[in-house]
């Protein structure tokens, strides 16, 4: 979903490529000079830029925008957590997806993971459960992840390290069969979904 | 018809309003930031309203088709509460956002030294962020208001093209049309302007720079009175080109702007069981 440098260059008018090519410099420019980390927001220029990208390269293009600048910007922890905290729902998906390449201490980015997936926001959810999370959210709020995301309609392949994560997870298999019981008891559909990832809970496909 | 409503606070509807929205025509809308009906104590409770004006908010409009902008401010009423006027500071931060397309609501409630401080610092904050502004005309000693206003305006760096003066009626009219600012009607049940006396405006006055919302809200309101005077239009002899000029393009044009209007609205994500705001259990 997020698209490289060159593919973003050939879907970008003139204009926007030059934006893009400017706000970059100032990106890496950052990241170069000495980090201040009392500077006020709006003397780091790139961070008015990542808050414009929606408008300067369009909406479809702003996630893969926004996380190129902040992996330009190498963003520390402190600058993804107020990034994050500071930021429209579309500012924060950018920062859940900017997490497995900058690669912060869980410390400092597991809660912003736990933060989008309190919210309902699928965006925010489907954001928030990719690389960053199968490799750091422990197993019981991983499993909880996973059910928001069949209670939420977001696609379970959103989660990545789906099939490393649930193999031979027991407990997970508990809870989806008791939320397939509670669906199939209010006469509700169960989520095709939640067959697919009970299906590979089971350990009998390794054998 | 199409349909954008400039001025509606929809933190304050329910989604059986955003479907009916949704089926009367609308496809756009703005929702200015404004005082909740409960005064807030702290600079703390701005941020999390603006947060979800600019997070949930416009989540919860995408799920039925509706795109959803929002202006930012402090809220004259509330600009009279020493611990709320530091949101001031806390305004550049947010009027960078992609989503916020004016600056607003702003203006006067009771006409105090403290309003007109609040004013004259947020016109200037639109005029540096090259955003136009929302400013309503005060409910009580109206006319005197929409003076004072219009004097804060001419003497602010903001010129009266980029205004919207809200909140309009019958003795108010002449004064905003000789202002050059764009000007804003409210459609209410009961108070405020009815669907008749808009189309009488509308047939004295035409229909240049003239927005019609529903600024519906928390309290006895609608957010179908754009839609009813759309009709009203229609009934009393208007063309479909003026209806549209009135309810799309004349919004459109005035936070288009800003430069920050994305009206390529996606078709509404397929719901879980019809039941769009996921909560999740249910």
């Amino acid at each position: 979903m997020l698209m490289t440098r060159k593919e973003l260059d050939g879907r970008l008018g003139g204009a926007a490529r030059a934006w893009l090519d400017e706000s970059l410099a100032e990106a890496a420019h950052a990241a170069d000079a000495a980090e201040d980390a009392t500077t006020a927001f709006a003397a780091r220029s790139w961070e008015m830029r990542f808050a414009a990208a929606g408008r300067h390269c369009g909406q479809d293009n702003a996630d893969s925008v926004r996380t190129l600048l902040l992996i330009e910007a190498r963003a520390d922890a402190a600058t993804l957590t107020r990034i994050y905290q500071q930021g429209s729902a579309a500012e924060r998906r950018a920062v859940l997806l900017a997490l497995p390449h900058l690669a912060p201490p869980p410390s400092a980015g597991l809660p912003l993971v736990e933060d989008a997936l309190r919210t309902n926001d699928t965006r925010l959810v489907a954001a928030a459960v990719g690389p960053y999370a199968a490799e750091h959210l422990d197993p019981h709020a991983w499993r909880h992840a996973l059910l928001k995301c069949l209670f939420t309609g977001v696609p379970v392949d959103a989660a990545d390290g789906l099939e490393r994560r649930v193999r031979g997870d027991a407990e997970l298999a508990r809870m989806l069969g008791d939320y397939a019981a509670e669906r199939t008891a209010a006469g509700r559909p169960v989520p095709a979904d939640l067959h697919r990832v009970l299906a590979l809970t089971s350990p009998t496909e390794e054998i | 018809m199409r349909i954008f409503d400039p001025h509606i606070h929809m933190t304050s509807r329910t989604t059986d309003d955003y479907e009916a929205m949704y089926a009367a025509g609308v496809r756009a809308l703005v929702e200015p930031s404004f005082w909740l009906g409960q005064p807030r104590t702290s600079v703390a409770s701005f941020t999390d309203y603006f947060d979800a004006l600019l997070g949930w908010e416009p989540f919860r409009a995408s799920q039925y088709g509706i795109a959803h902008h929002c202006t930012i401010a402090l809220n004259p009423k509330e600009a009279n509460d020493p611990r709320c006027a530091a949101v001031l500071d806390e305004l550049p931060r947010y009027l960078v956002k992609d989503n916020v397309v004016a600056v607003g609501e702003i203006g006067y409630d009771s006409m105090t030294p403290a309003e007109d401080t609040a004013l004259a610092a947020q016109l200037q904050l639109a005029a540096d962020h090259g955003l136009p502004a929302l400013v309503h005309t005060p409910h009580r000693d109206k006319l005197a208001g929409l003076h004072r206003t219009v004097d804060v305006v001419r003497e602010s760096a903001l010129p009266p093209e980029r205004v919207l003066l809200d909140h309009l009626n019958e003795t108010t009219m002449k004064h905003a049309v000789d202002s050059g600012c764009w000007m804003g009607f409210s459609i209410y049940p009961d108070t405020k302007m009815d669907e008749d006396r808009m189309v009488a405006v509308l047939k004295e006055y035409g229909t240049e720079k003239i927005l019609v919302n529903s600024a519906a809200d928390w309290g006895k309101s609608d957010p179908l009175k754009t839609r009813s005077t759309g009709d009203a239009m229609l009934a009393a002899g208007f063309g479909e080109d003026e209806v549209d000029q009135v309810l799309w393009r004349n919004p459109v044009a005035f936070y288009g702007l800003s430069g920050r209007l994305q009206l390529d609205t996606p078709e509404p994500e397929p719901l879980h069981e019809g039941n769009s705001i996921l909560r999740g259990g249910e």
